[in-house]
């Protein structure tokens, strides 16, 4: 396993088959399968409540902390199945990193919140090689130089866009190989729309990046591949610019032509 | 300070290192450590409530029953108990006192002496005379009758039949024994088996046993204060040191060897197999039975006894096993008060069926006594109602108007926020401080620099408010207040505004409205909120020792004016009791405090659940 | 004949409110919707004029009357009897009274008798003059409001401008009584403080309590007021209970938010709420019937001399009935952290112990400080576990199995004490004072605390 992970030996990172979710007796996901590819973005769109933030959710396995949530199928990362008795969730989430809707900085100091993932799972050996991930991280959240000056200051006083940057440091600096993020920019202004945007394109080099959108602007601004949920099912999915130009589904067409939504 | 070529995505690797999974161990170790710290605190919490619960059942059950004597008592009054019994007024009634103690001497039969007479009458509650007095006064053609009476035991007589000091175990006897005659007309020797009392015996040797190592520490340390003096002695210089020094340590050598002597006598007495020992009043009573009579042992060696006698027996000869029995009483009688001669009277009655054991009602319907075995909670339980009773008068309207004001009319202002910091201050001030308050303001007025500012409130409707259920019951209610006024505001709150718009739409007033349409439908949450504060103010305690609702009063009150007493101040008072009959008397106390509690509760959930409304 | 007058006012507003309508319905001349207001308006103003003005006119004139008497009696002792000063003078009153009212009284004299003598002339006059001005406003508040009656008068908007006056006096209740608690702790407190020479030192950082020592002779030693055994013996109590509450409240309030089921958590919540329903002379009972003696065996055991009546037990069993407390206000702070923080954290790949300790925890802090203030706040002012549970020497030790004793116990002992009120009263109120301002800063504090914290939140 350990092996396996490190070394992007095929194409695919994360390997979905006929995934079905419950919330009690309701279904939520019917028979879902997506491959999620290194070093690109993948976009999950669809209208409210067609179920992509559900599935995302599964593939770090933030369902598990709801009580009644039931989630079965298969769910390969890197080939091993996430779902599988002997994988731990917290060691699975340090591996598959999280952004949420709403930025939700933690009360602490900047500093801290970027170093809370690295604390917790032991990444630095000493306090040289902690600042020098807390900055990495910033950095590569496109936000060192607003906060360098403030590390101390606490993460709850910066703009909803730094608080979002800032959440994505967070979740850099817990070295992850795949990135979520669940509507980042959906509590944002334009502007810090835009800077996200240009962010996420930017860490599609290191990481594999799905992204949950209900704009299908940004979807085709920054995703490679974009995948169409309705009703819980996944009714297409493949290369974005096919999927704006020339959808197969009819449903799909009607979507981002805006006729449902 | 940042190395250019650091890559975070190289430290991706040791998620899935054997020092991560290791690491992972200890942190999900940490998680079930955590789950358990909460486990016990809960079970900490759970279990200090059943030991508290347990303490109050065990306690009030330990009273359920009380004890009563039958005696047959010939019932002759003298002319000036005949003049009470005649005397129109009910509160006029005789204590036939010697009637009663005479029938009791006649029930246990011998010949009693002046001093055992006392003890005698000790074993009948001092009201026994008084109550059979109450029975002829309602019924005097009793009189020159024999009338079967059934007087109430003593405190102390009670928590014996309870088992509360103990039993008077039976030991193992067989085999028959030899009476001589003792030293004096009183004495007796008897020759019993070997095996009858060894279990006495040993009882005894285990306890010289533990004196004769105290006693042996006694010794150390008094052997330390000889050396100690003897170093001090051979270093002193001057003479007269010299003297004082030799004075002192005569002084500790005499007792250090008096104790040397004490604890080789207590040592001997718990090994020699064949000691006679000598019983005092801190050891276990062992007592012989021989026939109807009773030998009380002083002194014991295995095959030979001697005793003086209580209970007349036989004056010597051979006793056949069966007519005769030996008993151990534990508990020292020093450590009693029931001596042995009342554990023989209380036995033998026992023993002829003359102690009847009934449902304990005295301790609900009687009022409160300084003797334990008459006391009851009547009179503080009605105290108790009638003070609720102007707690709520007061507390309930005042707290409505006033939710009323600050939810539908009070303007923004500061006067406003001044009132709502207010009623939160008020929740939190100690309640014994508005006791002080209720002492000054209310009862006695208040004085500020000498002057006067004004007389007690409350003496504008008696004339000695001080211990009545009116004061209590006004302090209470501007402690409940608080509660009140919270909870009123957040169900007038929870009113829709789209109810308050129709109202004012037909042409209601503003103050229409709330009275005919947000009041009603807020009721239900008010009146929740109102007896839980009510449960809060029954419990209520330190204010109104405070204001003087502690007095011992011995008839309920009639009303708000009468001086009276609350259940939660008989409860203080009773523990505050020597006598031990009063902590399962408080317990029953409290358990009637604790009923009216839950049902109050019961009261307001289901008044919640009913009447629960999701606008 | 002061009751009767109360009564008397009391008729009076019936009668002229069933006047006022009959009058009303008169004016309208059989076309009642000529009246402005219902007649059932007319009479209530009139009802309301009637009541309010009379008793309105009772109060106050019974308090300047009040005075007028006080100030005559003290005139009365300085002719009668010139030699009483201060204590005694002011006791020679207090039995004067006493002796009319038909009270207890302390001794009789000549003095007093005479005293009496004045005083119940005086007072006659009082109740005179007070329920004649009652009962001769109320007359006349009806007359004026029957005079008011007409088709055009706005019965209604008067009357509820009255009502809305009376319903803002139900709202000011609360601070009068703030305003009279403050009124009864001060005056005896400066008269205290005054005994003793406004020597307020010594009564913060003595340390020796024994203010009735000097009292036959009606002095006050500065010396023999020290409450620092009081302040002492409170605080370490308010230590053990927090420290027995503290802890156990807290994680049992995160075991329920954060781990029971919600099938564990209805079981034991309500558990929680029977421990903070039992009033306090029930853990009294408690500590002093099975808790004490439990102490006392353990320590026997443990080779520890314990005595029946320490400061743990009170502690322990105070900590106990703070337990509740301290938990479902935690709880409550616990569950107000959004959910999202504990997303973010789950989602970085905390564990749930991770979570609680370093997000939710710190989160919940403020909260959790200001709960522990008030559980504070409750231990310093908790009387009956203390009267109860603990002793009345005022022993100055850090000794936890010794006896102790607190502020609420010497207020009560002192109240309830054979001493006359006169001077029982100066100590007991001066700590009941000290006692209400530590609660009250601790809960204004603790209150800000949590407003400031809400304001993060919402």
């Amino acid at each position: 396993m350990a092996d396996g992970s490190m070394t992007i030996s095929n194409h695919v990172k994360i390997s979905a088959r006929d995934v079905d979710v419950f919330y009690g007796e309701t279904q939520a996901l019917d028979k879902v399968s997506v491959d999620i590819e290194p070093n690109s973005v993948t976009a999950f769109i669809g209208p409210s409540g067609c179920g992509k933030s559900t599935f995302l959710r599964c593939l770090n396995r933030m369902n598990d902390t709801i009580d009644i949530c039931r989630v079965s199928g298969d769910i390969l990362m890197d080939g091993m199945d996430i779902y599988e008795r002997d994988v731990d969730p917290v060691q699975l989430r340090a591996r598959v990193g999280m952004v949420f809707q709403k930025p939700n900085p933690f009360p602490k100091s900047i500093y801290d919140n970027v170093a809370y993932g690295p604390r917790i799972h032991g990444l630095a050996a000493n306090k040289a090689e902690l600042d020098q991930i807390v900055e990495h991280s910033l950095k590569r959240a496109a936000i060192w130089d607003e906060v360098k000056d403030r590390l101390d200051k606490p993460g709850t006083g910066l703009s909803g866009g730094q608080q979002q940057r800032l959440c994505i440091a967070r979740a850099i600096a817990t070295a992850p190989e795949v990135l979520l993020m669940d509507e980042p920019c959906s509590a944002l202004d334009p502007i810090a729309t835009a800077q996200i945007e240009e962010l996420i394109d930017e860490l599609r080099q290191s990481y594999a990046v799905v992204i949950v959108t209900h704009s299908m602007q940004q979807a085709a601004r920054v995703s490679q591949k974009t995948a169409f949920f309705h009703l819980g099912l996944l009714l297409e999915y493949g290369e974005t610019s096919k999927i704006f130009t020339n959808p197969d589904h009819e449903k799909t067409q009607q979507y981002i032509t805006g006729r449902f939504g | 300070m940042s190395d250019p070529a650091f890559d975070i995505t190289a430290l991706s690797a040791k998620h899935v290192s054997d020092a991560s999974a290791r690491r992972l161990k200890r942190r999900h170790w940490a998680e079930v450590r955590l789950r358990l710290y909460g486990i016990l605190a809960i079970a900490i919490a759970v279990t200090a409530l059943l030991i508290l619960i347990y303490t109050v059942v065990s306690k009030t059950l330990s009273v359920s029953t009380e004890y009563y004597l039958s005696l047959d008592v010939p019932i002759e009054v003298t002319d000036q108990q005949m003049e009470r019994i005649t005397d129109p007024n009910p509160r006029l009634i005789p204590a036939l006192d010697k009637t009663v103690r005479a029938s009791l001497r006649t029930a246990v039969g011998g010949d009693i002496g002046r001093k055992e007479r006392r003890q005698l009458n000790g074993l009948m509650s001092q009201d026994a005379g008084y109550e059979l007095g109450q029975a002829v006064k309602a019924d005097p053609d009793l009189i020159g009758e024999v009338y079967r009476y059934d007087a109430l035991l003593d405190d102390q007589m009670q928590l014996y039949m309870q088992g509360y000091f103990g039993t008077l175990r039976e030991l193992r006897a067989e085999g028959g024994i030899a009476v001589l005659p003792g030293a004096s007309d009183d004495e007796v020797e008897i020759e019993v088996p070997r095996s009858a009392l060894a279990e006495a015996r040993l009882l005894m040797q285990v306890d010289r046993s533990r004196e004769a190592r105290a006693l042996e520490r006694t010794e150390r340390d008094q052997a330390r204060a000889v050396s100690g003096t003897e170093a001090a002695l051979s270093a002193a210089t001057s003479e007269d040191e010299r003297a004082r020094l030799t004075r002192a340590l005569e002084g500790f050598r005499a007792q250090r060897d008096a104790t040397a002597v004490k604890a080789v006598a207590a040592q001997t007495a718990a090994t020699a197999p064949e000691h006679m020992f000598a019983l005092r009043s801190d050891d276990p009573t062992v007592f012989v039975r021989i026939e109807k009579g009773w030998v009380k042992v002083t002194e014991m060696a295995p095959e030979l006894v001697k005793g003086v006698i209580i209970d007349p027996v036989r004056a010597a000869g051979q006793i056949a096993a069966g007519d005769w029995g030996a008993y151990v009483f534990e508990r020292p009688e020093a450590e009693r008060k029931v001596n042995d001669r009342q554990v023989l009277w209380l036995e033998n009655l026992d023993r002829r069926g003359k102690i009847d054991e009934r449902f304990n009602w005295r301790v609900l319907t009687a009022a409160d006594s300084s003797n334990a075995e008459l006391a009851g909670i009547w009179g503080a339980l009605v105290g108790s109602f009638w003070t609720m009773i102007v707690t709520f008068l007061l507390a309930f309207p005042i707290g409505v108007m006033a939710s009323i004001y600050l939810e539908e009319f009070a303007p923004k202002n500061r006067l406003t926020q001044m009132i709502e910091i207010n009623i939160n201050n008020l929740a939190a001030v100690p309640s014994i401080v508005f006791g002080l308050f209720g002492i000054t303001v209310l009862i006695s007025g208040v004085n500020l620099f000498g002057i006067d500012l004004f007389d007690g409130v409350l003496k504008a409707i008696t004339n000695d408010p001080r211990s009545t259920p009116l004061v209590g019951g006004v302090v209470l209610a501007l402690m409940s207040l608080p509660t009140i006024i919270i909870a009123a505001r957040a169900s007038i709150k929870a009113v829709p505004g789209s109810i308050r718009d129709a109202a004012l739409g037909l042409g209601a007033s503003k103050l229409q409205t709330s009275t005919h349409h947000v009041l009603p439908l807020a009721m239900p949450g008010i009146l929740t909120g109102s007896i839980i504060a009510m449960a809060q103010a029954l419990g209520e305690t330190a204010p109104l020792i405070i204001v003087g609702m502690n007095a011992f009063i011995q008839d309920p009150p009639a009303g708000p004016l009468d001086k009276s007493t609350v259940l939660p101040s008989l409860i203080y008072l009773w523990n505050n009791q020597a006598e031990r009959l009063f902590d399962g008397k408080t317990a029953v106390a409290i358990s009637v405090l604790l009923l009216f509690l839950i049902l109050m509760n019961a009261l307001a959930v289901m008044l919640r659940r009913r009447f629960e409304r999701r606008w | 004949m002061l009751p009767l007058s109360l009564l008397i006012i009391a008729g009076l507003s019936l009668a002229f409110f069933v006047a006022a309508r009959t009058r009303a319905i008169a004016a309208a001349g059989g076309t009642l919707a000529s009246l402005h207001s219902r007649p059932g308006y007319h009479g209530m103003f009139a009802l309301l004029c009637v009541g309010l003005i009379g008793y309105g006119v009772v109060i106050i004139v019974n308090i300047l009357a009040s005075y007028m008497v006080s100030g005559e009696m003290r005139e009365a002792v300085a002719r009668i009897a010139p030699d009483l000063t201060g204590l005694s003078a002011e006791s020679a009153l207090n039995d004067a009274r006493a002796i009319v009212l038909g009270n207890v009284v302390s001794k009789t004299d000549a003095v007093r008798e005479e005293l009496a003598g004045v005083f119940a002339g005086l007072n006659a006059t009082r109740v005179w003059v007070v329920s004649s001005a009652g009962v001769i406003a109320a007359l006349a508040a009806g007359g004026w409001a029957l005079s008011r009656v007409s088709t055009t008068f706005r019965a209604r908007n008067r009357s509820e401008i009255i009502l809305r006056t009376i319903l803002w006096l139900a709202a000011t209740v609360a601070i009068i009584t703030t305003v009279g608690i403050f009124l009864s702790l001060i005056g005896e407190t400066l008269n205290f403080f005054s005994k003793i020479d406004w020597q307020v030192h010594k009564f913060l950082f003595g340390t020796t309590w024994s203010p009735l020592a000097g009292v036959h002779t009606g002095e006050m030693s500065p010396d023999k007021v020290g409450a620092v055994p009081l302040f002492l013996g409170t605080a370490m109590i308010t230590v053990i209970a927090m420290a027995v509450a503290l802890p156990v409240g807290l994680f049992a309030a995160i075991y329920l938010s954060e781990f029971a089921s919600a099938k564990t958590r209805s079981t034991i919540k309500p558990v929680l709420e029977v421990l903070a329903g039992i009033p306090t002379v029930v853990y009294g009972f408690f500590a002093a019937v099975t808790v004490a003696p439990f102490m006392v065996g353990l320590g026997d055991s443990l080779g520890l001399a314990v005595e029946a009546e320490s400061a743990l037990t009170a502690g322990l069993v105070m900590g106990i009935m703070i337990i509740p407390f301290i938990s479902s206000l935690s709880d409550d702070v616990i569950n107000a952290v959004p959910q999202a923080l504990r997303d973010g954290s789950y989602g970085l790949g905390a564990t749930k112990a991770e979570t609680i300790t370093k997000v939710v925890f710190p989160a919940a802090l403020p909260g959790i400080v200001s709960a522990g203030l008030l559980g504070i706040s409750r231990a310093v002012g908790e009387t009956m576990i203390v009267v109860m549970a603990v002793g009345q020497s005022a022993n100055l030790t850090f000794n936890p199995l010794e006896k102790v004793t607190t502020v609420t116990v010497q207020i009560t002992m002192l109240i309830l004490g054979d001493t006359e009120a006169e001077t029982a009263a100066g100590p007991a109120y001066t700590l009941g004072f000290a006692l209400f301002i530590a609660t009250l800063a601790l809960n204004i504090f603790a209150l800000r605390i949590v407003r400031k914290y809400r304001q993060k939140y919402d």
